[in-house]
Order: C-alpha cells, then sequence, then structure tokens
C-alpha cells in the first residue's frame, strides 16, 4: 500500500519534469516542433487527398466487363485512347474549359470595380453592408440559387415578362449554354469579389498619392499601380472561380439544353449508367491536369501570396 | 403502482411479447430489397409485415443501372429482391444474379393479363426469372394549344416543324423510340425488333437522333423536369410517361398524350429474386401479396403505372375514381400488342448470330449523341 503511493507520488513529481525536458527538447530543436505539429495533417491529407487521386488515377488504366460490369485489372491505354479519338469526348473537354474561362472572365470584370468601390471608396458602414450583401446568397442552398434561375430564364418566366414588357422581343435562352454561363458567372462570384477586395484594400494608399504626385492621371494609376498590385487577387479569385466550374455537374443538368454535357456528367454516366468506373476515372484525369497547370500558370503571377 | 397491478402489467407485457416473438421466429425474415421509390410504400409493406411476419428493408435506386450494380455488390447476396426494369432484366438473368421462380405457386398469376404473363424481358426459354408488376407506355405528349393539328405519329418529333421546342428523355433505352419508328417508316432496314439492331440498323437509327438533336430543347432526366419545360412553354411536345400528363393535366396545363399509329415503347417492371436469397420463403410471400388485386391497384394509383392483375380495376375506380381507364387497366389485348416494352440490348439477338449491339454500344452511342 505504502509503496504504491510512494510509487504514483513518484510519477506525479516526475511529470513536470519531463513536459520540461521535452518542451527544452523542443525549444532546441524547431524542427522536431515543426514536425510534431505538421505531421498528422500532412498524414491525413496523404491517406485522404492523395491515396484517391492515387487511386483514381491508377483505375484509369483498367477496363470493365461490359456484360457483367466486373472490373478488369488488366493494364490498357483503352480508355484513354477512346476520349482521344471519339470526337464527342473532345467537344465536352472543350465545352467544359470554354464556359469556365468565360465564367472566370467575366466574374473578374464584374468582381473589380465592385471590390474596388467596397475597399476604397465607400464608407465603413456601407463596406459591412456590402459584405453581407456578397456573403448573404452563400447561405442559401446551391440548389435552390439555381432553381430560381430556371424561373428567370423560363420562356414564360422573369426575364422575357420584362422584356415584353418595355416593348422587346424574348430571349430564347432558356436551357442553353448562355443560360449555364449566366448562371455559374452568378453563382461562383462572391469568390471572385473577395480576394480581389483582399488585394485592393492591402495597396497603401501612399502609392497612390506618389503616383498623382509623378503626374499620372487616374486611368494612368489604375494601369500601371493599381491593377498590378491587384493581379494576384483576380488570379486567386480565378483559381475559385475556375476550378468550382470545371468541376461541376449540377447546373448542366438543371439549366444546361440538349448540348451541354460537362466532364463531370460524362463521368457520372459513366458511372452511374454504365458501371464504367475506369472510363470515368480517366476522364476525370483531364480536369485534375488542367488545374495542375492553371495552378502553375497562377503561381507564377503570384496568386498564392494574394490568399 | 401496487405490488399486484406490477405483476397484472408483467403478465399483460409477456403475454404480449411471447406470442409476437414466436410468429417472428416460427415464419418471419427480412427481406432487402432494391425498389423504385413509391415501390415499397407503407399503405403495403405493413399489411404485409403483419400478416406474414416478415420484415422489408428496402433500398431505392435512382436507375436500372444502378439496379444491376447494386445486385452484384458483396458478391450478390446483400439483397433478396430488386423490383427491376426491363432495361436490368436481362442483364440479371444473364449475369446469374437472380433465380428461376415457379409462377404457379403465385394464387393471382391466373389473373394476369396475358401480355405479362411470360413477358421476353423476364421469361427465357420457359423458364420465369420473376413476376411481372406494373407497366406503363412511353407516350407521345403535346400542347393541344400549339401543336396543330393533334400528331398522330411520331413524325411530329423528328419534323423541324417544332424546332427548339421537343424534349425526349435523357435514357440510352430512348434508342427504341426512335428504332420503333424506323421499323414502321423504313422497312427496308429490316427492324424487326427495336430492341434487336444489328450494326447498320443501329447507324441509321442513331443518324435519325443526329438529325434530331438541333430541334432538342432539353433530354429531360427527371420527370418533373419535363413537367417544368412544358408547364413554362419551353417544350411543346416530346416523349413522355403517363405521370407526367396527369399531373400536367391536374394543374391545368393543355396537353394531351397518345400512343402514335406506330405504337409505342413501354415499361414492364419485375419482382426478381436473388440467386442467393436466404427468405425463398418470404420471397413468395412478397410475391403473392404484391400481385393481389388491392395491392396491384395501390401501387398502381400511388405511382401512376397499370397494374398487370386484370382484376384490379374495381379497386383502382374506388381509389381514384376513373383511373382504371386513364390508366388502360382495362384496354383489350389489341392495345398491348402495340407496346414493345423494353429489354436489355444484347449481342445475342435469336439468330444464332452475336451481331446485334449490345447495352454498352447504346450507352456509348447516347453519350456520344448528346455530347
Amino acid at each position: 500500500m505504502a509503496a504504491g503511493l510512494d510509487a504514483a507520488e513518484g510519477v506525479k513529481r516526475d511529470r513536470p519534469g519531463a513536459r520540461r525536458r521535452l518542451g527544452g527538447a523542443l525549444w532546441r530543436r524547431p524542427w522536431l516542433k515543426g514536425l510534431s505539429l505538421l505531421s498528422p495533417p500532412v498524414l491525413a491529407f496523404t491517406l485522404v487527398y492523395v491515396a484517391a487521386l492515387v487511386a483514381l488515377f491508377i483505375s484509369a488504366f483498367w477496363t470493365v466487363n461490359p456484360f457483367t460490369s466486373e472490373l478488369i485489372h488488366h493494364w490498357t491505354l483503352d480508355n484513354f485512347r477512346t476520349l482521344w479519338d471519339e470526337p464527342a469526348y473532345r467537344t465536352v473537354a472543350i465545352r467544359t474549359i470554354s464556359i469556365a474561362a468565360a465564367v472566370t472572365i467575366t466574374d473578374a470584370l464584374i468582381a473589380f470595380p465592385f471590390a474596388y468601390y467596397m475597399a476604397r471608396v465607400a464608407s465603413r458602414r456601407t463596406r459591412g453592408f456590402l459584405f453581407v450583401l456578397v456573403l448573404l446568397p452563400l447561405w442559401a442552398s446551391y440548389l435552390a440559387r439555381v432553381y430560381a434561375w430556371r424561373l428567370i430564364l423560363n420562356s414564360d418566366g422573369l426575364l422575357n415578362w420584362s422584356l415584353h414588357k418595355l416593348g422587346l422581343p424574348p430571349a430564347n435562352i432558356a436551357y442553353s449554354n448562355t443560360a449555364m454561363w449566366i448562371v455559374f458567372s452568378y453563382i461562383w462570384l462572391p469568390f471572385m469579389i473577395l480576394p480581389v477586395y483582399a488585394a485592393l484594400e492591402r495597396i497603401p494608399h501612399s502609392y497612390i498619392e506618389a503616383s498623382r504626385d509623378l503626374g499620372a492621371r487616374g486611368g494612368r494609376t489604375l494601369r500601371t499601380v493599381i491593377l498590378p498590385l491587384a493581379l494576384p487577387g483576380v488570379v486567386a479569385g480565378s483559381i475559385f472561380t475556375f476550378s468550382l466550374t470545371l468541376g461541376d455537374y449540377i447546373t448542366p443538368v438543371l439549366i444546361g439544353g440538349a448540348s451541354s454535357q460537362f466532364i463531370g456528367n460524362v463521368v457520372y454516366d459513366s458511372v452511374n449508367q454504365s458501371s464504367n468506373l475506369p472510363f470515368g476515372a480517366a476522364f476525370a484525369v483531364v480536369p485534375v491536369v488542367v488545374m495542375g497547370a492553371y495552378l502553375m500558370i497562377a503561381r507564377r503571377l503570384g496568386a498564392f501570396e494574394a490568399l | 403502482m401496487t405490488k399486484s397491478s406490477w405483476a397484472l402489467a408483467l403478465v399483460v407485457a409477456v403475454g404480449l411479447a411471447f406470442p409476437a416473438a414466436g410468429v417472428s421466429a416460427q415464419r418471419g425474415g427480412t427481406l432487402n430489397m432494391i425498389a423504385w421509390e413509391g415501390y415499397t410504400q407503407p399503405q403495403w409493406v405493413k399489411p404485409f409485415e403483419k400478416n406474414t411476419g416478415c420484415t422489408v428493408h428496402a433500398k431505392y435506386a435512382g436507375s436500372s443501372d444502378e439496379m444491376v450494380t447494386l445486385m452484384r455488390s458483396g458478391g450478390g447476396n446483400q439483397y433478396d429482391m430488386v423490383s427491376a426494369s426491363g432495361d436490368a432484366s436481362l442483364r440479371l438473368i444473364y449475369g446469374k444474379d437472380v433465380q428461376a421462380i415457379d409462377p404457379n405457386k403465385i394464387p393471382d398469376y391466373k389473373n394476369f393479363g396475358p401480355a405479362f404473363k411470360a413477358p421476353p424481358n423476364n421469361t427465357i426459354g420457359g423458364k420465369h426469372y420473376g413476376l411481372s408488376l406494373q407497366w406503363g407506355p412511353n407516350t407521345l405528349l403535346y400542347n393541344t394549344k400549339l401543336v396543330k393539328p393533334a400528331p398522330t405519329s411520331w413524325a411530329a418529333i423528328y419534323s423541324p416543324k417544332y424546332k427548339g421546342k421537343v424534349t425526349v428523355p435523357d435514357n440510352p433505352i430512348q434508342i427504341a423510340d426512335a428504332a420503333l419508328y424506323l421499323m414502321k417508316t423504313q422497312p427496308s432496314l429490316g427492324i424487326k425488333d427495336p430492341y434487336e439492331l444489328n450494326s447498320s440498323q443501329f447507324t441509321a437509327t442513331i443518324n435519325l437522333l443526329k438529325k434530331q438533336k438541333p430541334l432538342i430543347k432539353k433530354y429531360w432526366a427527371l420527370a418533373s423536369d419535363e413537367i417544368d419545360l412544358f408547364k413554362n412553354g419551353d417544350a411543346v411536345i416530346g416523349a413522355s410517361w403517363p405521370y407526367q400528363t396527369n399531373t400536367l393535366i391536374a394543374a391545368k396545363a393543355p396537353v394531351k398524350d397518345l400512343v402514335p399509329k406506330e405504337g409505342a415503347t413501354g415499361w414492364l417492371d419485375t419482382w426478381m429474386v436473388s440467386a442467393h436469397t436466404k427468405n425463398l420463403d418470404c420471397a413468395y410471400k412478397w410475391l403473392s401479396w404484391i400481385s393481389t388485386p388491392k395491392v396491384q391497384a395501390e401501387q398502381a394509383v400511388y405511382f401512376g403505372e397499370t397494374p398487370v392483375n386484370s382484376k384490379a380495376c374495381p379497386f383502382m375506380n374506388k381509389l381514384a375514381k376513373g383511373s382504371c381507364a386513364t390508366y388502360h387497366a382495362n384496354a383489350p389485348l389489341k392495345y398491348f400488342k402495340q407496346i414493345h416494352f423494353w429489354k436489355t440490348p444484347i449481342a445475342n439477338c435469336g439468330n444464332g448470330k452475336n451481331d446485334c449491339m449490345d447495352y454498352t454500344k447504346w450507352q456509348q452511342a447516347w453519350t456520344q449523341l448528346k455530347g
């Protein structure tokens, strides 16, 4: 009994000592501290994220028995060959990338003046109000917002009703790629405004004063001082708008027309309809490669410092 | 509570619990089912469980392809039954995922319409791989105000007259609709069955669909999509199910549907029993229950389709006035003759050669058509 108590006390007395020793060791070797802090998230990242991507990439080289839908673990480039040879898949890939690019440019053009006003013109109160305005749509469900646009763009919808009241001819854009472009631009706009705002807000006022002192007019200051300094923010925002559009497959189903398939839709169909996971995986490699190239360019343009 | 009332409660509780436990041990069991949403409603599942002691666990599938995948998951012994449509049933039969049943053990089998006793999508060489359940035609739906004169032929959805106002289902089996139209309008192609197409017949069909594509407003994926398209004037004509017609008419939309003069395709669902089930007894009980006239009528009215049991009509009319005629449950044999029920396209189409295009080809062609 007494010995047991003694031992327990010994442990108690020992503990702060051990902690202090550990603290000391970490202080002496900063890399050890970094390692112990980083290893859990890095491990989780490797297991969950990278492993999933690798599994996806590997299965892209398998095929499926067409009748029994069983995986055939036999290495082949057939899936990639089909992707390359069949013009329909090229059309789908080009459509997806072009609409993602169009949405990104549109959002950049809308977001810049808006963010500029927020960051440099608006009073503190107005700015707070505008922030709420930008973020408010994100609280509503994605699906609800897409369906709302369907009601606006319908033949008998709000848009054509307004055009009719103004005495203009109806716009026939429901269920088309134009409709998708409008809806995507609306849905991802906040993701462009916020980084551009952050970049513009960071420009010191003294730079602009200096530009004026040196005789530059408003347009010149904008072109040579503000735009280059805000560019990393625009590129950072474009990473969001581009990748979010590139990976979407719900809006094409709900808003798209007869020729509106995205890469995501083909992947969904080949997994769900044909049980052909390998082909879906092969096609899914395309946006991964596109995004990889995009991120490399974005890094060159300094977008990662603006995030 | 006094001591004696505790004792009384205990006796009652034991009395209640024990017979129930005894029943489920003797005749009970669990049926894990893959079903279309709406096919295992409490309305008819609850009485079944009460009467037989068999418990029903249903998993809803979103597509025929998902049903096939689920039936094969885990070595095929996860599910006992599946409500397979005709575009999935042959895949399950030839994949040996389901077993043959003896329809004579089903009391209501003798009341089935003659077209549904041994349809080619669930009966092979006289062996019945499941029991027909409910069916529906794929009809031609049109807006009565904007489509004039009223169409009588499928030609209406292939003619440029309604360009940009046409809608058809987003489903590879839709190729059969085009094949059926060609079967009647271009006899030189020699199409005998819209689900058995050789290479040249298939190419001709896909070419027709390619020509149709510029006329299409949208390939609809959900029934609600098509309802929206017709309600909002984005489509005025298209291929449909009776469900959409009835919903639109209930919403006072000016629409009508018909089976055109070329006939129509249709779906026929079959309850199939897994080859690996351990609850064959419960499975037969379910087949017997689901084919009784009253349950057939309940499901037909709930889902908007037609029962295969010819005795279901009076029950349907009791549930919803006139529903028997609305869903053609009392239609003469001539009516069924013009409906070509879905079946999985396979390479072997009965002529001894394996030169027909199989379902994988249909799927690929459909994805590429949508482009």
